[in-house]
């Protein structure tokens, strides 16, 4: 079985790509490529169908290792570019990588708006609760009372929750995985590139470097001990008292709605305006 | 359907002929985000633009526009985006990445007065270093400036036309007071126009390196979607698209960047002359400056001086031999600019010494009168 798995893998790794990749041995963001990958050779998607694009970060760095059209963009930004994208080419699936600072820090404005749009296109943020790549600087899921680069007497902010925010502004479809619940992982992302409308995966993942060394959890098997024991899945959260969920956060599918998706509803406009189709008047 | 292309002549306004012209080119999508004086040209393309098949996108920010313009460009679309100073200095990272990227866009930046908030409802030419300087890191870029409504029209065809032939970003520098004109515009008809579209691969998938140099240093663009499935990123990058950090791959990429826009000098460096044949004296001016400086150029020669005009439409890459031959040929040159002279700096660094070069600023948020310039170009009592 860990045979078949590589294999597939290696399916979608650029052959002409100098590897050894620059993420550390143990890292998250590898499980979370993986489970990408698993999900779009189930979801048969031709590679030349997907486009996979990035913002800044350890996160940002995974498209130009797999053989799919790829975009690594500036830090925070990336949802921009995939709204031009999906706008100019619908029949492409527009997937986008995240850091947690990536997408809720600096790009937490475009963040809101895209969820708010409703394109149809899919954000995986890989929440590491810091900056990974600049050394642990804090992040705005970084834990109250935890140790960053920046904070080195505690943090005193309070982090927010990446998939209630995402579901507050709008989301047709928000899961929330971590790189330990790998099959409710594979599975989440799945739901996600399949939904019509703007998708949001939240990945716990383990930044054992710049964030477990400074929190006691220096290595990813502490890490995965830790998000073993803090997730609860959505259907006990709801037999479970607010008492027993503090310090837990839950894992599974926390919305799945149908809303119009907006090129859709730009097709409708086009009509109202008495225009054509695009590729006929290039 | 109604296009005003099968109108000849028309009453317009130079955000609208801005519109207009970006459609012209072949324009199919706008990202942005309102702001005075530049509001117009969003409000018209988010009628016209679904009528002829494109898309127009109000983002939440012009830091979202630019990206979306880039990610559109990326996708095959030609793309524009216009704001004014304040949206311009957020739009300068992305613009960064898609000078180091060779994305094919425009960007229309219709210049208030003054800095930060400035002045909104008045012209200014404040922002032209920053058109050049205001992304970090050595870039390639052009600037072109508009100076009327026929010239919204027509020179937002050339910047989209030298944007995908090139692959580089373009800045169209236009200024409250151009902008918001009313002129009569003859528009030509659409087999009149010279169209130019960016080259895309000529040889199968498999053959393909993305940033592959040659003769023009201008690397054939495969649209995303089509086969061709290759990396783009802002990092400095091999010929194959991927990050590199071998001081020969970085060099090559850089030195191609510059090469691909000096080797296109003759088409990219845009001026024209006024009654410079046998003049002694000039102006040198580009925006809504040089239409005063034509008056004045006129009063002149009505009093017997013999000036003449240099206007400058392209003011980057800087046009640095033909401001020379007005060096050389004039013994007095005048750079009027509402600013504190911008232009004026750049030409005399070309001067060196040669002649005498004046300037003559005005940043009360007014325009430059002809009779002021004229001031300048006569004798000294
Ligand atoms: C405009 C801008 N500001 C700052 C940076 C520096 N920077 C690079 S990555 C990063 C943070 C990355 O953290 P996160 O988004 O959580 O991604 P991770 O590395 O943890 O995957 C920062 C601040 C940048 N590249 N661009
Ligand atoms: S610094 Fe952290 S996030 Fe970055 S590669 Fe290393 S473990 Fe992963
Ligand atoms: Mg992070």
């Amino acid at each position: 079985m860990p045979q078949e798995v590589t294999k597939l893998i290696h399916k979608y790794l650029r052959r002409d790509k100098k590897f050894p990749h620059v993420w550390c041995p143990g890292c998250g963001n590898g499980v979370v490529l993986g489970s990408l990958i698993r999900a779009i050779d189930r979801l048969g998607l031709t590679k030349d169908e997907v486009v996979l694009a990035s913002g800044i970060g350890c996160s940002g760095r995974m498209p130009v290792y797999v053989d799919f059209n790829t975009l690594h963009t500036t830090h925070g930004r990336v949802l921009t570019f995939a709204t031009g994208i999906k706008l100019a080419k619908p029949s492409m699936t527009v997937i986008t990588v995240m850091g947690d600072g990536d997408a809720t820090a600096i790009g937490g404005n475009h963040f809101i708006h895209a969820a708010r749009r409703n394109l149809n296109l899919t954000a995986i943020i890989i929440n590491n609760q810091i900056y990974g790549m600049t050394g642990g600087q804090f992040s705005p899921t970084t834990p109250y009372g935890s140790k960053a680069a920046t904070a080195p007497y505690g943090h005193i902010e309070h982090a927010f929750s990446i998939a209630e925010l995402a579901v507050t502004a709008g989301a047709a479809f928000v899961g929330r995985g971590t790189v330990f619940h790998v099959q409710l992982l594979d599975r989440l992302i799945e739901a996600a590139v399949m939904k019509r409308g703007f998708s949001v995966v939240e990945v716990v993942s383990n930044c054992h470097i710049q964030f477990g060394r400074r929190n006691e959890m220096g290595n990813p098997v502490t890490m995965m001990e830790w998000m073993r024991d803090h997730a609860v899945t959505v259907g006990r959260a709801g037999e479970m008292s607010p008492e027993e969920l503090d310090g837990k956060f839950t894992i599974g599918i926390l919305i799945d709605e149908e809303k119009p998706v907006y090129t859709e509803e730009y097709d409708r406009i086009r009509e109202r305006a008495g225009g054509s189709d695009p590729a006929g008047d290039l | 359907m109604n296009t005003p292309l099968s109108e000849k002549r028309r009453l317009v306004q130079g955000n609208e002929a801005i519109a207009e012209g970006a459609l012209a080119a072949g324009c199919r999508f706008f990202a942005g985000y309102p702001i005075t004086p530049a509001s117009e040209i969003s409000e018209v393309l988010s009628s016209r633009l679904p009528q002829v098949g494109g898309s127009f996108i109000q983002m939440e920010d012009e830091i979202a526009s630019m990206g979306a313009i880039i990610g559109a460009s990326i996708a095959g679309m030609k793309a524009m985006t216009a704001t004014s100073g304040p949206g311009f200095s957020l739009m300068q990272e992305n613009l960064g990445f898609a000078c180091i990227t060779e994305t094919p866009c425009v960007v229309v930046n219709v210049m208030r007065g003054g800095g930060s908030t400035g002045l909104p409802t008045c012209p200014g030419q404040g922002d032209v270093m920053q058109a050049k300087w205001g992304t970090h890191g050595d870039h390639p870029i052009i600037v072109l400036a508009v100076s009327s409504v026929a010239d919204c029209f027509e020179i937002t065809i050339q910047a989209f036309n030298l944007s995908e032939k090139y692959r580089v970003p373009v800045v169209i520098l236009s200024d409250e007071v151009v902008s918001h004109t009313r002129e009569t515009v003859v528009f030509p008809s659409p087999w009149d126009m010279e169209i130019v579209d960016r080259t895309g691969p000529s040889v199968p998938p498999e053959w393909y390196v993305p940033y592959e140099d040659n003769s023009i240093g201008v690397p054939d663009m495969a649209t995303l979607g089509e086969g061709y499935r290759y990396h783009i990123t802002g990092l400095i990058h091999d010929e194959r698209g991927f990050p590199t950090q071998r001081p020969e791959e970085i060099e090559a990429f850089t030195g191609r960047l510059f090469r691909k826009l000096a080797q296109g000098l003759h088409e990219i460096q845009k001026i024209k002359t006024f009654m410079m044949n046998d003049a002694e004296v000039a102006v040198i001016a580009y925006g809504s400056v040089s239409r005063a400086a034509r008056s004045a150029v006129l009063e002149a020669r009505d009093r017997g001086v013999r000036a003449g005009m240099l206007q400058l439409i392209t003011l980057f890459p800087f046009p640095e031999h033909l401001v020379d031959n007005v060096l050389k040929q004039c013994s007095k040159v005048v750079v009027p600019e509402m600013n504190m002279g911008q232009i004026y700096r750049e030409v005399q660094r070309v001067n060196q010494g040669k002649t005498r070069v004046e300037k003559y600023s005005r940043i009360d948020g007014q325009f430059i009168t002809p009779d002021e310039i004229l001031g300048k170009l006569l004798p000294e009592e």
